[in-house]
């Protein structure tokens, strides 16, 4: 689907990696993932934060692919990368040690307070589909700074209730962060490709704050499985550049893989 | 020190039982799939497999009928989806296949446990997280010094460990460069060893190198030499992966008779990974690497 404003036209899934990329600061160490994380991580490299360093779970760090990873353990990781360690450093000397500023995070299922789920629908015991698991994104949730998580909006995903926990979102057990075995501020920003949704610093809900062109809260509220509070004044979204397009299109990912 | 070199059927005969936790480790890269097959070949039984990502080698291991039991952190086809023969024994009801789960970094403390010959591992996890609930063995303990509660997982002990490595010499000495995984703590975790390699080198290449050496000959049973042995995975420096073959996999897998004749073709219709190779014409040319070699370094003093 293209939009056109201000002369740029753009996709949803390009509006969403644009926003996630100006997310990142110059400086972050981040967790990246494959799919939209990636590329907005090396988005942000290419243009506002050139320092960005990038960390897969697989243990690449400080990476720079050449091409879109297919995959998190991609050899492109590798070739090329500041360091390579073993898993066992990526997740303690690195994630548990809190060097992590922002990690990011998808799912099949996320609730009011950021829980996401990736490992069941329906029962533990009698799944009806069963996901992945937890992969690294459990530890993710619990360690990085500030998570950002990438999801599209629909009724069947946005839900009251998840099904299972993977990652503990912004009230773990009910309490608030910033404890020594919570230590990660959790969801600071869920994008999606109707608008953008932020706990509420008192209670830790996801909130309604900003909103992209041309879409109604009425509409978000259709996709949506609770009862959305709206943060007024409603923030728009400043929408991605002609530069910002043409690098996804042209080098980040030329195949359209992730953009379409 | 003992030459270790055997074939891959000789290494799994001895060293591979029926009823045996295995652990066939690399993550993403260097995922020993013909030691998967050979396996299979053998037909063994009732094992308990472990690793953090089940990947296509499980599955085929799962869909031959060789588990009783999966352990890991995330099985799914990377960047693709399903694994359709792990889905398909899970979400049967009653499911026929047992499952213990943890997260990557659960499954890491359990390496590193074993590997440490500890009883099991702590860490900051799983508050607010559904993943103990569903794992009895995920449990807490109390640091004796703060009070603190952490979180604690079991040590795993592997019965064997296969670890796919680029070079080794002929007692073991195996070399690792790119993504090391957990291959390292599967390998000190477990109470035997078999290592595979794209290439036997002679002692003074390792010793050239020393801080390359993964895993020393003392911890190892066998080495087994198949180029191309971790196909469709990869291994830096010697090939790509073959991420047309992943997506392939998801129809492959999606039905049991596909599956089973692509298990017929590829894995008991081969005697090795040579026979294997040969009923992949043009794939060593696809997929070899292009050379990015490091700048090296003095071990001078």
């Amino acid at each position: 689907m293209a939009i056109e404003s201000a002369g740029v036209d753009y996709t949803l899934a390009e509006l969403m990696t644009v926003q996630a990329s100006r997310e990142l600061k110059d400086g972050d160490v981040v967790f990246v993932g494959i799919g939209l994380p990636n590329l907005a991580c090396n988005l942000a490299r290419a243009t506002h934060a050139p320092d960005l360093v990038l960390i897969y779970e697989s243990g690449a760090v400080g990476a720079v692919p050449d091409r879109v990873p297919p995959s998190i353990g991609d050899p492109a990781l590798v070739t090329g990368s500041l360091m390579v360690c073993g898993m066992s450093d990526v997740f303690q000397l690195i994630l548990q040690n809190g060097k992590i500023q922002v990690g990011f995070l998808g799912g099949a299922q996320l609730d009011r307070w950021g829980n996401i789920n990736t490992t069941v629908v329906g029962p533990y015991a009698k799944p009806k589909v069963r996901l992945p698991g937890s992969g690294g994104a459990c530890e993710i949730a619990v360690h990085a700074q500030r998570v950002l998580i990438v999801m599209k909006l629909s009724k069947r995903t946005f839900m009251d209730k998840v099904d299972f926990i993977t990652s503990p979102g912004t009230r773990p057990a009910g309490k608030a962060r910033g404890t020594a075995s919570m230590p990660g501020r959790g969801p600071v920003k869920v994008i999606t490709d109707l608008g953008i949704l932020e706990p509420d610093p008192a209670t830790g809900e996801l909130v309604l704050t900003s909103i992209y062109p041309g879409v109604t809260v009425e509409k978000i509220r259709e996709n949506i499985g609770w009862d959305l509070k709206v943060r007024e004044p409603l923030g728009s979204v400043d929408l991605p550049s002609a530069a910002e397009i043409s690098l996804l299109r042209e080098k980040l990912d030329p195949q359209r893989l992730h953009i379409k | 020190m003992k030459d270790k070199v055997v074939s891959m059927k000789e290494a799994v005969a001895s060293f591979v039982r029926d009823n045996d936790t295995v652990v066939v480790e690399g993550f993403t890269h260097l995922i020993c799939f013909a030691a998967g097959h050979e396996i299979i070949r053998q037909g063994r039984k009732g094992l308990t497999l472990a690793r953090l990502t089940p990947d296509l080698i499980y599955d085929q291991m799962l869909a031959a009928g060789c588990a009783r039991k999966l352990v890991f952190s995330w099985a799914g086809n990377p960047g693709i989806g399903s694994l359709h023969a792990f889905r398909r024994l899970v979400e049967a009801q009653p499911p026929r296949l047992e499952i213990e789960e943890y997260s990557h970094f659960g499954m890491v403390g359990r390496m590193c446990a074993g590997a440490a010959n500890l009883p099991f591992w702590p860490m900051r996890n799983y508050t607010g997280a559904d993943i103990p609930a569903s794992n009895p063995a995920i449990k807490t303990v109390t640091c004796p010094f703060t009070g603190e509660v952490l979180a604690a997982v079991p040590a795993l002990r592997p019965d064997v460990t296969i670890v796919h490595a680029q070079r080794a010499d002929r007692t073991g000495n195996a070399q690792i460069w790119g993504l090391m995984g957990v291959q390292k703590e599967a390998a000190f975790a477990s109470k035997r060893v078999i290592v595979v390699v794209e290439e036997l080198v002679d002692e003074a290449v390792i010793r050239s190198d020393p801080n390359r050496t993964l895993i020393p000959s003392f911890q190892v049973d066998a080495v087994v030499c198949e180029p191309w042995g971790a196909h469709p995975s990869y291994a830096q420096g010697y090939y790509d992966r073959d991420n047309d073959f992943y997506v392939k996999w998801d129809g492959i897998a999606r039905e049991p008779s596909s599956l089973a004749r692509y298990l017929d073709e590829f894995v008991y219709g081969v005697r090795d990974r040579a026979e294997y190779m040969k009923k992949h014409p043009g794939l060593a040319e696809r997929l070899k690497a292009k050379p990015s070699v490091c700048a090296g370094v003095d071990y001078g003093y």
